[in-house]
């Protein structure tokens, strides 16, 4: 339990860092190290796939193409834009809607029982896939299908039209 | 956890991490050795005999040059690339199974660090976070040309890790487990290696290794007669020498890989008919394992030698519109295959 704690205390540390720092490259890594501290939950959890999986797509792949981007482009202090009153305003609301929610939240707040995992195998590759292509066949077809439209999308929008003569 | 355990982890550890290391710092003057046989030259043969010191001459001389960090670099950055990238190669042999079990009176050790359940997807998780090494020291050097270099290398290593990926799934659908050290212990003897199931998988796979550890003709990150020295231009001293050194370890790893996935790892030919014990087995393993290892970093060298360089459009067009749709093909051939044995053959 105290693993978790620490794990957790890191999780959100460096999830604010990535927030609080002005450099976008260096926000970019604070995400990073934020996404290995979820792949720590999960092997907590024993689910070694996930953690795996999360490994390679969040860190090694999407964040990847983030930096990419960033260092691509030019972010200097003159280059940032001005923030108006306007939005600092609507900042201020939207921070007071959520102390609100939370003061909700803690009204409402109780510990509940803790969670207990009926299988502790469930995470591993075999159990997982057999859990994903009995019971959940459907969504999971459907969520396959979403990704490829999205794909598609992807490379119809990045084709180069062709020249009209 | 028992003390034992612990001591007998650490040695093993200890021991293929000075392994790793030595060969290769060796693969540097093989390199060279090979380099001149091919282009009829001696090659360095200076330092002790044949040239065997020359590495650490190598070694030496990188560790007494003066140490530069540019005025405009981003100085924790700087530092963190080159670390990035000798950390990430060191840990991806751990799931390399070295040989079978060694029997010590009643110990069994076995000669593997971390039997990972899911030992191919963590040695894919690592070669992604090497990308990290590269393209943070190249952006951190706040140099245009060190920029390019460390682009081109991470759109050229993310392009090779989707088909690499594909052509280990239709393996895996032959072999049926995620986890290294039983997929070679399927490969006992000679025909079951899987080489003779997915001849061209393994090709694939090979072409992306070359693609990954930025060998010729994929080397297009540090070409440097584009590029004046791609993502390690600004570096001096030893960063530069683990920039280096770490592109040598890849290729040893993907080396050990290619022969542990494909080629049996430590099974040969004959070995349950020799009557041998089990401890000799497991040595004779060892050694052969070694050997397909140096097989296969010797075809690294040859194709350095013999291959021009890709130009840059060419890399991505064999990249996403050969490899990958090949990859795709070999799938569904793989999970044809697999239907109609199970239907017709199965016994």
């Amino acid at each position: 339990m105290t693993v978790f704690y620490f794990v957790a205390f890191l999780s959100i540390f460096f999830a604010l860092m990535t927030i609080f720092t002005k450099n976008p490259v260096h926000s970019v890594l604070y995400l990073v190290i934020t996404f290995f501290t979820f792949t720590v939950h999960y092997i907590l959890l024993n689910a070694q796939f996930l953690a795996v999986v999360n490994f390679i797509v969040y860190m090694g792949a999407i964040m990847v193409l983030f930096l990419f981007v960033l260092m691509l482009l030019n972010l200097n202090k003159d280059t940032e834009p001005m923030k108006s009153n306007l939005v600092k305003f609507m900042g201020v609301i939207a921070g007071c809607c959520l102390l609100v929610t939370f003061l909700g939240v803690y009204r409402v707040f109780e510990i509940s029982n803790p969670l207990t995992v009926i299988n502790p195998e469930i995470g591993l590759v075999k159990n997982l896939g057999k859990v994903l292509f009995n019971e959940f066949l459907l969504p999971f077809e459907l969520s396959s299908l979403l990704l490829l439209t999205a794909m598609i999308g992807a490379i119809l929008l990045a084709k180069k039209e062709p020249k009209q003569i | 956890m028992e003390w034992s355990f612990v001591i007998e982890k650490l040695i093993l550890v200890s021991v293929i991490f000075v392994i790793t290391l030595v060969i290769a710092m060796y693969s540097t003057l093989a390199e060279r050795k090979i380099a001149g046989f091919m282009q009829d030259r001696y090659g360095p043969d200076r330092a002790g005999m044949f040239g065997i010191l020359q590495p650490l001459c190598d070694g030496g001389k990188f560790f007494f040059k003066e140490e530069i960090i540019p005025a405009g670099a981003h100085k924790v950055l700087f530092i963190v690339g080159p670390t990035i990238a000798i950390i990430t190669a060191c840990i991806s042999s751990a799931v390399i199974p070295w040989g079978q079990e060694l029997h010590l009176g009643d110990r069994v050790v076995s000669l593997q660090v971390a039997d990972v359940n899911v030992g191919i997807l963590y040695m894919f998780g690592v070669i992604a976070l090497g990308v990290y090494g590269i393209m943070l020291g190249g952006w951190a050097s706040n140099n245009k040309f060190s920029l390019m270099g460390a682009i081109r290398a991470a759109s050229q290593s993310i392009s090779y890790e989707i088909a690499m990926g594909l052509s280990i799934i239709a393996l895996l659908m032959v072999t049926q487990s995620l986890s290294l050290k039983e997929i070679v212990a399927q490969q006992s003897g000679f025909v079951n290696w899987n080489i003779w199931a997915q001849p061209l998988g393994f090709i694939i796979f090979m072409v992306c290794a070359f693609a990954e550890c930025n060998r010729v003709p994929f080397d297009l990150p540090e070409c440097e007669t584009e590029l004046v020295g791609g993502y390690h231009t600004e570096y001096s001293s030893m960063k530069l020498g683990l920039y280096m050194f770490s592109e040598y370890i890849n290729m040893f790893v993907s080396s050990a890989l290619m022969a542990s996935l494909y080629f049996g790892g430590y099974n040969f030919p004959f070995m349950n008919d020799l009557g041998l014990s089990a401890n000799w087995i497991t040595i004779i393993g060892v050694i052969v394992f070694f050997l397909k290892i140096f097989g296969f970093i010797f075809f690294f060298m040859w194709v350095r030698w013999t291959l021009p360089r890709f130009r840059y459009d060419q890399l991505m067009n064999l990249g996403w519109k050969m490899l990958i749709p090949l990859a795709i093909a070999n799938i569904v051939l793989t999970g044809v295959f697999t239907l109609i044995k199970d239907t017709y053959f199965s016994s």
